[in-house]
């Protein structure tokens, strides 16, 4: 009974998400953003410095910090797409009456959160994967540079959108819908902040600066985990030679991720997640 | 195990048992901040039963309903649908709900949001079926049409159609005419009728008093959170009036009149209430009152009969009766 909720309530949202527009309007995005950075990329292949032509290692180095960049934007859309639909998605539907019927059939509330989760997280994931290749495959035919770990930087960003949208169903259940998603990218957005604040503070070696990045990627691990998909992005061998100039520098990502920051990740969803899931199964709709 | 001859016996104990009722409330109470909006309701729907929910606004006839679907968690208080405690999601699985604000995905289509709420449901009931609920309700030339295209009323008969077409044994209609015009809601009544036939059960919530005398068996009136009448049609409209148009009414004649039950009058119009036995719904006032005998004594007393009209209290009057005389 509830596998069955669970999975039609991720069917209904992904159709939802397919149907409403929202996936027309990422598309249009998606495309500019990569167009924008076609353009772009294209020029700096031809690029020459004040000292002469870019070597390869700086055409490296550069075509890092761009990626990066560009997927800073590519995570930017897709946190903003998943957190504007995980808040009409709940309470959007308790608001106009649509949960109604749902929730007076023979179906358990979590189950039906997990489902509307599962099938955001289908969604944001889908998107950031098809959007990151599509902009690997930009940066390979107009620098010819691939990036050195695909899979895990890809699969960190698609964790970072699951972070976010969970954060989002959370403030859904208890707030409005515009409220829910205005707060969630909000807080994203602070934690970036907060993250670079920290990198500066690190490159300062002001201890107090740098615990400002660490606190606030652990309340929100969306920062966290959006670093250690830059590390998988940018060429290794390319930072090592920019040094310690690089140092703090917003699009360019000193280590990866350790096992325990996933683990605290993966805890950190779960729990938000079973959060939701109490304060929804006790509203009255 | 073997099942001994008193396990077998109890089973068949058990089988004889007439089955639990549709619906069985106990002492449902529930606050909305320091406003009490629901005040110990309780209430039983008999299998099969068609029971109309009555009230001003405000009485709390939604929060009850809400609170049998488990939708609006109750303060105080026990629910059983159908046998099964309320909080078990499954005592829903036969459950049917048109809601009184009803909203169905504006994406889907009204074929694809019946095929959902099958799948929510856990029936396995064939598409042809599925197309037929809509038929019942007047969308069988729009299944395959998205619901955001749909007027109000017909998203309100696309809701019955959900209500029904998971093969309920409860139904549960809160307003189901609100968006109706009177073609609808003499379909509507026709759909209650036929549930009753086949022996479904339907908790009807109603402003119109018409709607809920012609098709409920029996009446629950709330005022102000609790329940301020129940019983049958008959037992709530046990008394029944004779309307006359009488001139030359002497002495005599009026003490004749008072004699058969409380008399108004009103220039050439006197209403006798006619007092005693509670007949049923269906019996009328000459089978139990000697009229015929009343108006021949009252010619006998020189009485000029110009009307004679036998008549019974309307639920209407009825119901502004009980809210009346409940106010303080």
């Amino acid at each position: 009974m509830t596998a069955r909720t669970v999975l039609t309530l991720a069917g209904l949202t992904l159709r939802e998400a397919a149907r409403r527009k929202v996936l027309r309007a990422l598309a249009v995005l998606t495309l500019a953003l990569l167009g924008l950075s076609a353009w772009g990329f294209a020029k700096l292949a031809g690029l020459e410095s004040q000292a002469g032509a870019l070597t390869s290692g700086e055409v490296r180095l550069v075509a890092s910090q761009l990626l990066n960049l560009v997927m800073f934007g590519l995570s930017l859309i897709a946190a903003l797409g998943t957190a504007f639909l995980a808040g009409p998605t709940l309470a959007g539907e308790v608001e106009s009456g649509q949960a109604l019927v749902l929730l007076a059939r023979p179906v358990r509330r979590s189950a039906v959160l997990v489902g509307k989760w599962l099938g955001l997280v289908a969604f944001g994931s889908g998107y950031v994967v098809l959007a990151g290749l599509a902009q690997f495959l930009v940066v390979r035919v107009t620098v010819d540079y691939w990036p050195p770990q695909p899979v895990t930087g890809l699969a960190l960003l698609a964790a970072q959108t699951a972070v976010l949208l969970t954060l989002g169903l959370l403030l859904a259940t208890a707030v409005s819908p515009m409220a829910s998603g205005v707060v969630a990218v909000g807080l994203f957005g602070a934690t970036w902040i907060a993250g670079v604040v920290g990198g500066v503070g690190e490159a300062l070696g002001n201890e107090g600066v740098a615990r400002v990045g660490t606190v606030s990627r652990m309340l929100l691990p969306t920062d966290g985990l959006w670093r250690g998909a830059m590390h998988a992005f940018q060429d290794p061998s390319a930072v090592l030679a920019a040094g310690a100039e690089f140092a703090g520098f917003p699009f360019l990502s000193e280590a990866g991720l350790t096992p325990a920051y996933l683990a605290w990740s993966v805890l950190w969803v779960a729990l938000v997640l079973g959060l939701a899931g109490t304060v929804f199964a006790r509203r009255d709709v | 195990m073997t099942a001994g001859p008193d396990l077998a016996a109890a089973r068949g104990l058990l089988a004889g048992l007439p089955p639990s009722p549709a619906v069985w409330c106990s002492g449902l109470r529930k606050r909305y901040g320091r406003r009490t909006a629901v005040d110990g309701v309780s209430f039983t729907v008999g299998r099969g039963e068609v029971l109309g929910l009555l009230g001003p606004n405000g009485a709390g006839k939604t929060s009850v309903i809400k609170m049998l679907l488990g939708l609006v968690r109750p303060d105080a208080g026990e629910v059983h649908l159908l046998g099964r405690p309320g909080r078990d999601p499954r005592a829903r699985e036969r459950v049917g709900y048109l809601p009184e604000l009803f909203r169905y995905q504006p994406w889907l289509t009204a074929a694809e949001v019946l095929a959902l709420h099958v799948r929510l449901s856990g029936a396995a009931v064939p598409d042809a079926e599925q197309r037929d609920r809509l038929g019942l309700v007047g969308l069988a030339d729009r299944t395959g049409d998205r619901v955001g295209g749909f007027s109000k009323g017909m998203q309100q008969r696309l809701g019955l159609a959900v209500a029904l077409v998971a093969r309920p044994e409860l139904v549960v209609l809160d307003e189901p005419t609100s968006a109706l015009d009177p073609l609808g809601r003499a379909d509507v009544r026709d759909v209650v009728l036929g549930l009753r036939e086949e022996g479904v059960a339907v908790l009807l919530n109603s402003h119109l008093i018409g709607e809920v005398e012609r098709v409920c068996d029996r009446v629950v009136v709330l005022d102000r959170g609790r329940v301020a009448a129940a019983g049958t049609l008959g037992e709530l409209l046990g008394r029944r009036e004779l309307r006359l148009r009488l001139t030359g009414v002497g002495a005599d004649a009026e003490a004749r009149l008072a004699a058969a039950g409380r008399l108004t009058r009103s220039g050439e119009s006197w209403t006798v209430e006619l007092a005693g036995d509670e007949g049923t719904a269906e019996d009328t006032a000459e089978d139990t009152a000697d009229v015929p005998g009343l108006v021949a004594d009252l010619v006998g007393l020189g009485v000029r009969v110009h009307a004679v009209e036998p008549g019974r209290i309307t639920l209407e009057e009825r119901l502004l009766g009980i809210l009346r005389g409940d106010r303080p």
